[in-house]
């Protein structure tokens, strides 16, 4: 059994790529064979995310139209062992990106034994982005505390219900994981940022997890590795909770609280 | 949150955000979107109003609105201030 997550949001650089290669990073560190793939045709960033973009050769359109093999394309990530990335294609125009062409190789995948199929959607609720949510089983919502991000998170929402294939099909809807991400306990406190409360009711979505605003993520994107392998940051502990939280365990939030100042803080802060 | 703010009591703005949120979002929801005739209706309802007065390109206004009970169309018509006297 494979599953098909897509990472998704609507609003562009709310952290969707950082989120797609950290979760999947994750599930391969826990021992599940998983491939990571980059629907931003035309504008691929996973492959810096993931540091692999010196070893692009063949890319996700090139398999789709059979000048490529699976193995020739996929590319092996040289820390974590059981994860792959299928990397956008660069040039081709987005029209390439064909319903029939991404379910070959999504079962290409399946039949490979891949357990996790993690799906890396571009921004808009164009093309390339209902095609990322199309065969999903489960979605992960990227959504920042800020009001055009939510209200985008609330039109994907939307469009998961009605567009993708479970709605189509009229089986069990896409499972729904809301993971607010660049959150600021701080702002939060003093009312200028909506709440973990705030977002979750007004999306009314299972909450997976809380990433908070790192400096810990450029930092990673600087080198090509995914912020969940940086282990002592807030983010990647954040990170790693929420896979956990997938997988279904139970795991308390973290990072949500501002710290506790001193008095002098306290009084000048 | 520090001493000093205790002396300014601005509205808090991520309340504001939160209200702003929840009309939006409910205003999405409502049914889904209007029919696809909307803007067309539009348009031919001005041409109709032109016919007998001047009007600009804004002077319909037209909102739908789904309820349990029915589906309601608002119509706004201004015919501009030069006629009103
Ligand atoms: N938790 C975070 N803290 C700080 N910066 C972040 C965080 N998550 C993402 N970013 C930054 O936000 C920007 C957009 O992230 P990215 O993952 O590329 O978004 P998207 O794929 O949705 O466009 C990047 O510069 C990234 O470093
Ligand atoms: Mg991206």
């Amino acid at each position: 059994m494979s599953k098909i997550i897509v990472v998704t949001s609507g609003k562009g650089g709310v952290g969707k790529t950082t989120t797609s290669a950290s979760i999947a990073s994750g599930l391969a560190k826990r021992g599940h064979k998983t491939c990571v793939i980059d629907f931003d045709v035309g504008l691929r960033n996973l492959d810096l995310i993931m540091g692999c973009e010196r070893r692009v050769v063949y890319d996700f359109i090139n398999l789709i139209n059979g000048e490529s093999k699976l193995n020739q394309t996929l590319i092996r990530d040289k820390r974590v062992k059981d994860l792959y990335i299928l990397p956008a294609s660069q040039t081709r125009d987005k029209d390439a990106l064909t319903k029939e062409g991404v379910a070959k190789v999504l079962d290409e995948l399946k039949s490979e034994g891949f357990e996790y199929v993690v799906c890396d959607s571009p921004a808009g609720i164009e093309a390339g982005a209902l095609m990322a949510l199309y065969f999903a089983d489960e979605a992960i919502i990227v959504t920042n505390p800020e009001v055009s991000s939510v209200r985008d998170s609330d039109r994907i929402l939307g469009i998961l219900q009605s567009r993708s294939k479970r709605a189509e099909d009229g089986g069990e809807p896409v499972v729904e994981h809301l993971l607010i991400t660049r959150y600021d306990p701080e702002r939060v406190e003093k009312g200028q940022m909506l709440s973990i409360d705030d977002v979750s009711e007004l999306l009314s979505v299972e909450l997976i997890g809380v990433i908070p605003e790192s400096k810990d993520v450029l930092e990673a994107s600087n080198a090509g590795m995914p912020v969940i392998l940086s282990e002592d940051s807030n983010a990647a502990q954040a990170y790693d909770d929420s896979i956990a939280r997938l997988l279904g365990e139970q795991r308390p939030m973290r990072f949500t609280q501002v710290q506790k100042k001193g008095l002098l803080g306290r009084l000048f802060g | 949150m520090g001493l000093l703010d205790y002396f300014r009591s601005k509205p808090k703005t991520a309340s504001i955000a939160r209200q702003r949120l929840e009309l939006l979002i409910a205003h999405q929801h409502e049914g889904g979107a209007a029919p696809d005739y909307l803007p067309q209706m539009q348009q031919d309802i001005i041409e109709v109003i032109r016919k007998y007065v001047a009007v600009s390109d804004d002077a319909v206004q037209i909102n739908f609105e789904r309820t349990d009970q029915c589906d309601m169309l608002e119509l706004n018509v201004s015919l501009g201030e030069d006629d009103a006297a």
